[in-house]
């Protein structure tokens, strides 16, 4: 019993990271139609600029900020000067976010070196909540405390602010939404930024978490491919309940079967694909 | 004179005659350093060629193909070493174990279409690569697995001799360039190009498009899994960065800057990749930076390779004659 009430917490609060790197993946996925390679960078970079914040200043709230503000800024940058002229071509996209990606993490490895660094969260997330016998990391807590915010202020956003309307509308039809006079341009790199930014934020908090290192980029890819292949593409909803599927199964498949991890991983994925293609909660094209 | 009657073809199979005798001529009396890069580049020529066959006669983006050149050679590795079998039955193995693997995989992957397939293949591929890093038993996880001896073909020569062995991967390289020659030419590979530039049109034709694909899919998978078989027998040691993401968008950035649909292109794009790779990486260690400039510059300027500029470069100077 202690051993599944703990995993389980330990795959819901996995699943919270998930949900950041793949809900971002998912936005750019709806807008673009693309897979963003690159993204497994923003989540790097992310946690690299929030170790730096911390390390000079002490503040993990600046760190949050600053790392989300970065690497959202630098995503729209991306979009505007290597994305945007690749639009509807997928391979040559592919191409690009990879050399992307193998730039930023030449880089960090130049600049920060092949050792885990990690960060140190506010002193009130370092213990532990204990119910009974079983005793709750505070980290983790707050961690699902975010992603459940983040998912609250993406749909508010989305379903009842005029942005998130128009946004919606790009998304639905790029042509008929330009005719009414919308700068999709705009919206498409608003979104890719917006996408970024929650990598962002995921890799700060990841930082605190875990640790990060040079090759954790190739580690997150897959979940965050899993994560949007199950939940169906674009969908918000479906990113967290992806995000909820893969953080419990990785995390029991890790548990039970250290071995064949990635296999449990490809499982799920597999399952959703025979069943239904577009995912959980993808519409049909 | 002779030369100006000849048309697109011929000016290739000149070029091809030229790149296969100095294949041929040169490897004595090149240094040994050249003489293996050659051969890496023949091995991946092969993997690159079948990606072709997806990527670009058929409009498949598979990003995957890593995946399949892994289990090529990761089972003839471990038939290799463990259980001592001979070339044949890990040539067969490792080829079969590839094609199955791309079956299986054909069948979800082949339920969507465009950026999904790409999705879809890509994350099953890094599964793969999830499964041989971690299933230590089995695959050696991170120290992959070594000691693999060069093939006893029963010839008279010493395959451990680089030069012999490049030999040996060339001919291979031939037999697999004209196999898959002519299966671009044949009416499967027409169809494949009829698919590529009008799915709908050959479905209302009454031609099985998904069969078609799949088979496609399949015979890109084995010739990818050949691949990797010949891969662990030169290299005599199989680690999990043969499949991983980096490895697959390789493979692709080799069909790319060769020219996709072409063939011949992916065959050029090996070299150029496997040669600038290894070079710059003896000149500095921020190869990285090298490859990502590649990458980058490939996919926003010159997206139709080597292959495109040298149409463009012919098309001109027929124009100037």
């Amino acid at each position: 019993m202690e051993f599944w009430v703990t995993q389980i917490f330990n795959g819901i609060s996995y699943a919270a990271l998930l949900f950041l790197l793949g809900g971002g993946m998912t936005l750019m996925f709806g807008i673009m139609k693309i897979v963003n390679i690159a993204h497994g960078a923003f989540y790097l970079i992310g946690g690299y600029v929030g170790y730096v914040i911390v390390r000079h200043t002490g503040n993990f709230y600046l760190a949050l900020l600053v790392g989300c503000l970065v690497v959202g800024f630098l995503g729209m940058v991306i979009e505007r000067f290597f994305l945007r002229d690749l639009e509807g071509q997928e391979i040559r996209q592919m191409l690009m976010t990879m050399g992307i990606l193998l730039f930023f993490q030449d880089l960090l490895l130049l600049i920060f070196g092949g050792y885990p660094l990690s960060l140190d969260p506010p002193d009130w997330c370092s213990g532990s909540i204990n119910f009974g016998i079983y005793y709750f990391p505070v980290l983790r807590i707050v961690m699902i405390g975010a992603a459940a915010l983040a998912y609250m202020i993406l749909w508010w956003f989305q379903a009842k602010t005029r942005a998130g309307a128009i946004m919606r509308a790009a998304v639905d039809n790029k042509e008929v939404a330009q005719g009414l006079g919308i700068n999709v341009y705009v919206v498409t790199m608003g979104v890719f930024g917006l996408g970024a930014l929650l990598a962002g934020f995921a890799g700060v908090i990841g930082c605190a978490f875990t640790a990060i290192y040079p090759g954790l980029e190739f580690e997150v890819l897959p979940l965050s491919f899993a994560v949007v292949i199950v939940g169906g593409r674009g969908s918000l909803k479906g990113a967290m309940v992806g995000a909820l599927v893969i953080g419990l199964i990785d995390n029991f498949g890790k548990a039970l079967f250290p071995e064949l991890a990635y296999f449990t991983l490809f499982f799920p994925m597999a399952i959703v694909l025979a069943w239904r293609p577009t995912g959980l909660f993808g519409r049909e094209e | 004179m002779i030369l100006k009657g000849l048309g697109s073809r011929g000016w290739l199979l000149i070029a091809l005659g030229v790149a296969i005798l100095v294949l041929i001529v040169l490897p004595p009396i090149l240094p040994t350093f050249i003489v293996i890069l050659l051969t890496q580049s023949l091995i991946y020529g092969i993997v690159a060629m079948s990606l072709d066959l997806l990527v670009g006669y058929t409009k498949m983006p598979s990003l995957g193909h890593g995946a399949y050149f892994a289990i090529g050679a990761y089972t003839a590795a471990i038939l290799a070493t463990r259980y001592n079998c001979g070339f044949g039955v890990c040539l067969l193995s490792g080829v079969g174990m590839a094609a199955g693997a791309a079956a299986v995989f054909g069948f979800l992957a082949l339920r969507a279409a465009g950026v999904y397939f790409l999705l879809i293949t890509l994350a099953v591929a890094m599964c793969v690569w999830g499964i041989i890093y971690q299933w230590m038993s089995m695959t050696g996880g991170e120290n992959g697995i070594s000691g693999i001896n060069r093939p006893d073909l029963g010839l008279p020569v010493d395959l451990l001799d680089h030069v012999y062995f490049h030999y040996f991967i060339l001919a291979v390289f031939i037999i697999s360039l004209v196999l898959i020659f002519l299966l671009v030419r044949s009416p499967f590979g027409r169809t494949l190009v009829g698919i590529r530039d009008s799915e709908s049109r050959m479905k209302v034709l009454g031609y099985n498009v998904w069969l078609h694909k799949h088979l496609a899919f399949i015979i890109a998978g084995a010739f990818a899994g050949l691949g990797g078989v010949l891969f662990a027998y030169f290299n005599r040691f199989v680690g999990p960065d043969e499949a991983d993401l980096a490895q697959c968008l390789e493979f692709l950035l080799m069909v790319s800057i060769g020219g996709r649909g072409t063939l011949f292109g992916a065959g050029i794009g090996a070299f150029l990749i496997t040669f600038l790779r290894n070079l710059v990486s003896v000149y500095t260690e921020r190869w990285l930076m090298i490859m990502a400039f590649v990458y980058v510059i490939n996919a926003k300027y010159a997206p139709e390779g080597v292959m495109g500029f040298a149409k463009r470069f012919k098309m001109r100077v027929e124009v100037a004659v």
